[in-house]
């Protein structure tokens, strides 16, 4: 309970003050998980829609191994791309390693299968009747194409939400190819393990708080743009 | 909707691109009692006003710092795992190993002391907590401290590690100390870290030093520059000022001003000129 507390006060305190070593964890959690869900939405979008919309042979074989990617844990993926991008891997040659960019693949691959799989989802799930009076009436298959895409754009957001909360959160990935480097590559949740790891619980609890508060402010905002999209 | 999060990630990513890189930037492996202890956070600035370069560090333990400094993910490393290093260098791995600071091991465990083994040597604390029963938690991650621990327990003649009393935590060291408050159990840990972990818990502290001062529990740190010839990128020049910064008499004399609570938490002990 007194950790509850101090952490509530630290918390505050945190927020009046906002020290150059908590801006610089914030600063770092948002560009990479910005740069992870630039490249997931920017590859899985298009991706999750061919794999809902068209038919074509394997498409059931991409669709379970999309799924299963979808528990992969994070650990493993941190260790893959640590291979890869240490100075001895395979892209050794652009000092990948402990850097955000580098953490920002990871998160990356975190977040590919949510957005492929989901995005598929959300298409598969349209009404079949919309297609079917859409090309009774004589649109053409890319007029369709582009009316299931708009009529799925709330869940896809929603898929986006999701995703980014999913990158945003993690700890494992960004501790294992980022760092944890002070002013570079220390984001809240490595922060919080740090401090936890030093004992500082209740500054633990305050960063913790602090990252809560960022997702809740970022929700807030897609939810004030969701709003509107429907009035 | 989607369109809107795809150019608020987009534009997000630019706006936030970082500034230009400092050009000199050096990647250093480390031990994670340097920076729980804050050693490393109060000597960093200084360095950066002395010399111009920038230090950045990963704390991990020494094991996993050499595992990075063989893949060639950093510049040098300051670590305490003397045979380990030595073998680190002879394989090639690193160069110009220097000695630049000690502090000691302490066993610490719960003040009502189970086994009863306060002020014994320590192997003879070892073998009490071991018949005892009395449970110790063990870093168990081939940091420095859990290297020095095995190397105790092989001292004593004793294999406790199918032992159900001996926990294998795989944290670090303030992590296992914390381990060992809520088991009401002994641990090894280095007195750097013990000063830093009481001074947190307070009056709340269960564990007590139990054994201390013995020759055995000496605890070497050292520097150590990883081998240009082995990995192309290393800073090496960067690497040299870092290394000469270190042994320098005012550095030095830095190491033994830093103290937590009145309590001095490493003490320099670099030898004059280049040593190996």
């Amino acid at each position: 309970m007194e950790y509850l507390i101090n952490g509530l006060s630290g918390a505050f305190s945190l927020l009046i003050h906002m020290d150059a070593a908590t801006l610089s964890a914030i600063y770092a959690t948002l560009l990479s998980t910005c740069y992870a869900m630039t490249v997931a939405l920017l590859l899985g979008l298009p991706l999750g829609f061919v794999l809902g919309y068209c038919t074509f042979p394997g498409k059931r074989a991409l669709r379970l191994i999309s799924d299963t990617l979808l528990a992969f844990p994070t650990v493993l993926i941190g260790l893959l791309v640590y291979a890869f991008i240490t100075a001895r891997g395979p892209l050794g040659q652009y000092g990948l390693l402990f850097t955000l960019p580098g953490m920002a693949i990871g998160q990356a691959v975190l977040a590919l299968p949510i957005v492929t799989s989901w995005t598929a989802q959300a298409v598969e799930s349209l009404d079949p009747r919309c297609r079917e009076t859409l090309l009774t009436l004589g649109a053409n298959g890319r007029q369709v194409a582009a009316l299931a895409l708009w009529e799925c754009r709330y869940s896809i957001g929603m898929v986006s939400i999701t995703a980014f909360g999913r990158v945003i959160t993690e700890v494992g990935v960004a501790m294992m190819l980022g760092g944890n480097i002070r002013y570079a590559t220390r984001t809240m949740t490595t922060a919080i393990a740090l401090e936890t790891s030093k004992g500082d619980f209740a500054q633990g609890i305050a960063l913790g708080l602090i990252l809560l508060l960022m997702a809740f402010i970022i929700n807030l905002m897609l939810a004030f743009f969701r709003h509107r999209g429907r009035v | 909707m989607f369109r809107f999060f795809l150019s608020v990630c987009v534009l997000g990513s630019l706006a936030l691109t970082p500034f230009a890189r400092a050009a000199d930037t050096l990647m250093m492996a480390t031990t994670t009692s340097t920076q729980d202890s804050g050693l490393l956070e109060y000597l960093e600035p200084v360095f950066k006003k002395e010399t111009g370069i920038e230090l950045k560090w990963v704390a991990v333990g020494t094991g996993k710092a050499l595992e990075i400094a063989k893949n060639c993910d950093a510049d040098v490393l300051l670590v305490h795992a003397p045979s380990a290093e030595m073998e680190f260098v002879k394989a090639g791995h690193g160069t110009d190993r220097r000695q630049v600071m000690y502090n000691d091991f302490i066993i610490v465990g719960p003040a009502s002391d189970p086994a009863g083994i306060k002020g014994k040597s320590t192997a003879e604390a070892l073998g009490g907590i071991f018949e005892a029963k009395a449970g110790f938690v063990s870093r168990g991650d081939q940091s420095g401290t859990h290297k020095a621990e095995q190397k105790l327990w092989k001292q004593a003649d004793i294999t406790p590690d199918k032992d159900p009393k001996y926990f294998s935590a795989g944290q670090g060291m303030i992590a296992t100390l914390n381990m060992a408050a809520e088991k009401q159990a002994y641990s090894l840990t280095d007195r750097g870290t013990w000063i830093t972990f009481a001074d947190k818990m307070g009056d709340k502290n269960p564990l007590v030093i139990v054994v201390e001062g013995d020759k055995a529990l000496f605890n070497q740190y050292s520097v150590i520059t990883v081998n240009a010839a082995q990995c192309p990128k290393v800073k090496k020049d960067l690497a040299q000022k870092f290394e000469d910064w270190w042994v320098a008499p005012s550095t030095q004399q830095k190491i033994a001003d830093y103290k937590l609570k009145g309590k001095q938490l490493f003490f320099p002990n670099a030898e004059s000129g280049a040593g190996k």
